[in-house]
């Protein structure tokens, strides 16, 4: 197993684990990290593929560094539109996900 | 085993665990420093991958300007949480 | 019930990983060999790292692209924040007022050196850029940079400059050839000009993707 292959792997867990943290997570800023998480496993999937047999590859590498920089501007932008939700209702949840017994959200 | 699988292993053993704690650990703070402790793993990541471009990325927009956004945020909830403090 | 589905998501998920991983381990070996390609290739597009060649010259439309994307991501926090008088700076401790004075132009030098080093070594305008971004937010935490609610005339020129740059090098050679096509006699001084165009505004808009979140009001 190559470096490139095990690495790719890992991508593989990262992405189940962004996944399920986007999915299942109510709170916003969580939702935010875990697609972070997704992207990161994503990258990981990409470069490592592209180099299983132990060459280094530069186009997937270039491909991730754009996906790094666009990656940001999601979250930034996210990051806004989820104050904007804080500064307006209060909640760092969505009104379908709120359970009205949870009270703390930090 | 030599020496590099066992790095490799253990990097990635750090990388998923680091991940797994940022989502489900109670405190948000802590949270987000253990994501901008994910990205700085990751970079560790992107070296052993041959790719020193994407770690000098990852390290300074992944985990340092992403993390700078994510503490603002979180500091922005603790104030609106606590108004007189 | 309500509890079984946050269980079923994470079952799904790793339902999801496993079967990823089985796919990953069960590839054939490469159709396609792209670095031979790029290694063929990497004398007539100007620069001598590759990553810098597939960035700026062979996949050079998906940079233009992606400096749209992060402009675009700019404008939409942007339009989250009401027009008001910026929130002044505070200022910090002195000492940290003295470490951010004496750090800030040794990053924007740092940059400058990556931006430069960009063509021959590990480096390039996006690094460049996020080490300029990270001295601005540094200013921003030692209270030496006031927030930005509304961007000046100057500010507004830098951030859509390297857009602009790019742009109009895209353009220019559409008289003789396809879009973004470089005359490998002037590629190498074309890439120094659109990284350091591309350098000036991702340093711009990410710090201001930063000072501007500060800002948001409903």
């Amino acid at each position: 197993m190559s470096v490139g292959l095990l690495y790719a792997l890992a991508g593989a867990a990262l992405f189940a684990i962004g996944l399920a943290g986007l999915l299942a997570l109510p709170h916003l800023l969580r939702k935010i990290l875990a697609f972070n998480i997704l992207g990161s496993g994503a990258f990981l999937i990409l470069v490592g593929l592209g180099q299983r047999d132990g060459s280094v590859d530069p186009v997937p590498q270039a491909m991730v560094l754009t996906g790094i920089v666009v990656a940001i501007a999601a979250t930034a932008l996210a990051l806004a539109l989820a104050r904007q939700l804080l500064e307006r209702t209060g909640r760092m949840r969505l009104p379908e996900d709120r359970d009205d017994a949870e009270v703390d959200d930090a | 085993m030599n020496a590099a699988l066992a790095f490799d292993l253990l990097l990635i053993a750090a990388l998923v665990w680091s991940a797994a704690r940022a989502l489900t650990v109670a405190d948000l703070f802590r949270g987000v420093v253990l994501f901008i402790v994910f990205g700085l793993l990751m970079a560790l990541a992107w070296a052993r991958l041959g790719a020193p471009d994407i770690a000098l990325a990852e390290a300074a927009i992944g985990a340092g300007l992403t993390g700078a956004l994510l503490l603002d945020a979180v500091g922005h909830l603790r104030a609106k949480r606590a108004p007189d403090a | 019930m309500k509890h079984a589905l946050p269980a079923l998501i994470v079952a799904l998920a790793a339902l999801l990983g496993v079967a990823l991983a089985a796919a990953l381990l069960d590839l054939p070996p490469h159709a396609v060999r792209l670095p031979g390609d790029v290694a063929a290739n990497l004398a007539a597009s100007g620069v001598a790292h590759p990553i810098t060649a597939v960035l700026l010259n062979f996949r050079g439309y998906d940079t233009l692209l992606e400096i749209a994307v992060l402009l675009l991501a700019l404008f939409g926090v942007l339009a989250l924040v009401k027009p008001h008088a910026a929130t002044p700076a505070v200022p910090a401790h002195p000492l940290l007022q003295t470490l951010a004075k004496l750090l800030a132009p040794l990053m924007v030098l740092v940059a400058g050196y990556l931006l430069w080093v960009g063509a021959i070594a590990p480096g390039g305008a996006f690094q460049a850029g996020a080490v300029l971004a990270a001295a601005g937010v540094l200013l921003r935490l030692a209270g030496l940079l006031p927030a930005w609610a509304a961007p000046g005339l100057l500010l507004r020129a830098g951030l859509a400059l390297g857009l602009l740059v790019f742009v109009a090098v895209a353009v220019a050679v559409l008289g003789h050839a396809t879009l973004l096509t470089y005359p490998p006699a002037l590629a190498g001084g074309l890439i120094l000009l659109i990284e350091a165009a591309l350098t000036l505004s991702i340093g711009l808009t990410l710090a201001a993707l930063y000072l501007a979140s500060t800002e948001v009001r409903p």
